[in-house]
């Protein structure tokens, strides 16, 4: 790759996706040294998607960067009838699962992971949550308890959760980016998104723990 | 349409994203005035949904923008050295393949196709029995035989038949006829079995002495 790229400008925030193409257009015409702007609304989005599935920082980030190099190293693949941080997001699925079969990691999932999908989940938590100031992420502290939470997940509901709930793909979008049907989605999220409430309502709800209560040995499912 | 609380646990996903039908939306948010807990599950479960779709929550490890760009200004072909060589190895590779495999199916490596029943491999024969060879054939015959093709003036080698098998002779076709048998089920592994059995046993003169 060349020296420094001339900077694209902006024109309007509305002006995203015609950037975006115009980038993804000049690097497939072979112009690579734009990749980086090409990817970089995108960053965090194929970290977190490695995040989710292998819940270790630096595994998500090698697993993140490699996403990325593939899909420079693959990006004449990419055709327009995806979405380009789709195409990218599934790279990084990929990558990440790829890697996870590679250190077998899977003898570490405990929660929820052995759960009959197709049956009902049942909240035991009714306590009213009342609404969350936003401001609660500003605290470290509660951000790593979100994040504790999500990653005791089982893979199959956390993948899921991730990409639907944290990356606002769509259903269709999740169900391709992980190769499973669209109703699996739905199953998967519902069980989630009811789970990481049950788990995370004895805090929200009023004081934190010193740890979040599946830590501790008890697991309500 | 009446719904119970089983049946809004179970679509308050959908009811959260909007995906239901209106009916079925309205019986919920009817159910929602009426059911304290299934109101506290709907909150809980909005609050979720709000906190972990916050872009404040996964924060990217310091320096990753940096670190992403250094690895994609690295050359795409590095991780083979050149994509000449990666190709070259891939070829050189391929080819080896498939000439080890042309090798190993060649005749050189396989037991030869046996053409008639007297062509069959001397598997019958007795290990110890002594058999006569000569150096202008690959042919080994009961001594006397008038088959035998030698030199003039030369003398017929005698050798015990698992040496001559083992020698690659193959029996003579007239004078060893009634040891030659067409049912031959693995060869091999029938001259391995004999060869085996010819070094336990001591070598005494056959039947042709």
């Amino acid at each position: 790759m060349g020296g420094m790229p001339e900077r694209i400008q902006v024109g309007s925030a509305d002006s995203a996706d015609l950037r975006e193409q115009d980038l993804l257009r000049r690097v497939q015409a072979g112009e690579k040294q734009y990749f980086y702007d090409l990817v970089k609304p995108y960053e965090r989005r194929v970290y977190t998607a490695a995040f989710a599935i292998l819940r270790n920082e630096a595994d998500a980030e090698d697993a993140a960067q490699e996403a990325m190099f593939k899909a420079l190293t693959h990006i004449q693949q990419f055709r327009a009838e995806a979405r380009f941080s789709t195409w990218l997001t599934q790279i990084a699925v990929n990558e990440a699962l790829m890697r996870r079969r590679r250190a077998h990691s899977e003898i570490m999932e405990p929660i929820g992971e052995r759960q009959d999908e197709e049956g009902n989940y049942t909240p035991r938590d009714f306590a009213d949550w009342r609404e969350i100031p936003s401001e609660v992420l500003e605290r470290k502290e509660i951000r790593q308890k979100l994040t504790d939470a999500v990653a005791a997940l089982a893979q199959k509901y956390r993948e899921v959760f991730v990409l639907r709930d944290v990356q606002h793909l769509s259903i269709e979008e999740t169900a391709e980016a992980l190769g499973i049907s669209r109703a699996s989605v739905k199953t998967r999220l519902l069980r989630a998104r009811l789970m990481l409430r049950d788990l995370l309502a004895p805090g929200l709800n009023g004081t934190w723990f010193g740890r979040v209560p599946f830590m501790k040995g008890n697991k309500p499912w | 349409m009446v719904v119970n609380c089983e049946h809004v646990w179970k679509e308050i996903s959908n009811y959260l994203d909007d995906d239901m039908d209106a009916a079925t939306r309205a019986a919920m948010e009817a159910h929602f005035k009426e059911c304290k807990h299934c109101m506290a599950v709907l909150s809980g479960t909005r609050n979720v949904v709000e906190l972990y779709g916050d872009d404040r929550l996964f924060e990217l490890p310091a320096g990753f923008s940096r670190r992403l760009q250094r690895r994609l200004a690295q050359p795409i072909t590095s991780r083979f050295g050149s994509s000449r060589t990666f190709w070259t190895l891939a070829v050189a590779a391929m080819a080896l393949m498939v000439g080890s495999f042309s090798l190993a199916n060649s005749s050189v490596f396989r037991h030869p196709n046996v053409r008639s029943k007297l062509a069959q491999p001397a598997h019958e024969i007795p290990p110890s029995l002594m058999v006569a060879v000569s150096s202008e054939g690959r042919v080994f015959h009961v001594p006397g035989c008038k088959y035998l093709h030698k030199r003039e003036g030369e003398s017929p080698e005698l050798m015990t038949a698992s040496n001559a098998i083992k020698e690659g002779y193959v029996p003579c076709a007239r004078c060893l006829r009634q040891y030659l048998s067409a049912e031959v089920e693995c060869p091999r592994s029938r001259h391995g079995n004999e060869l085996a059995q010819s070094t336990a046993e001591p070598v005494a003169p056959g039947p042709g002495f």
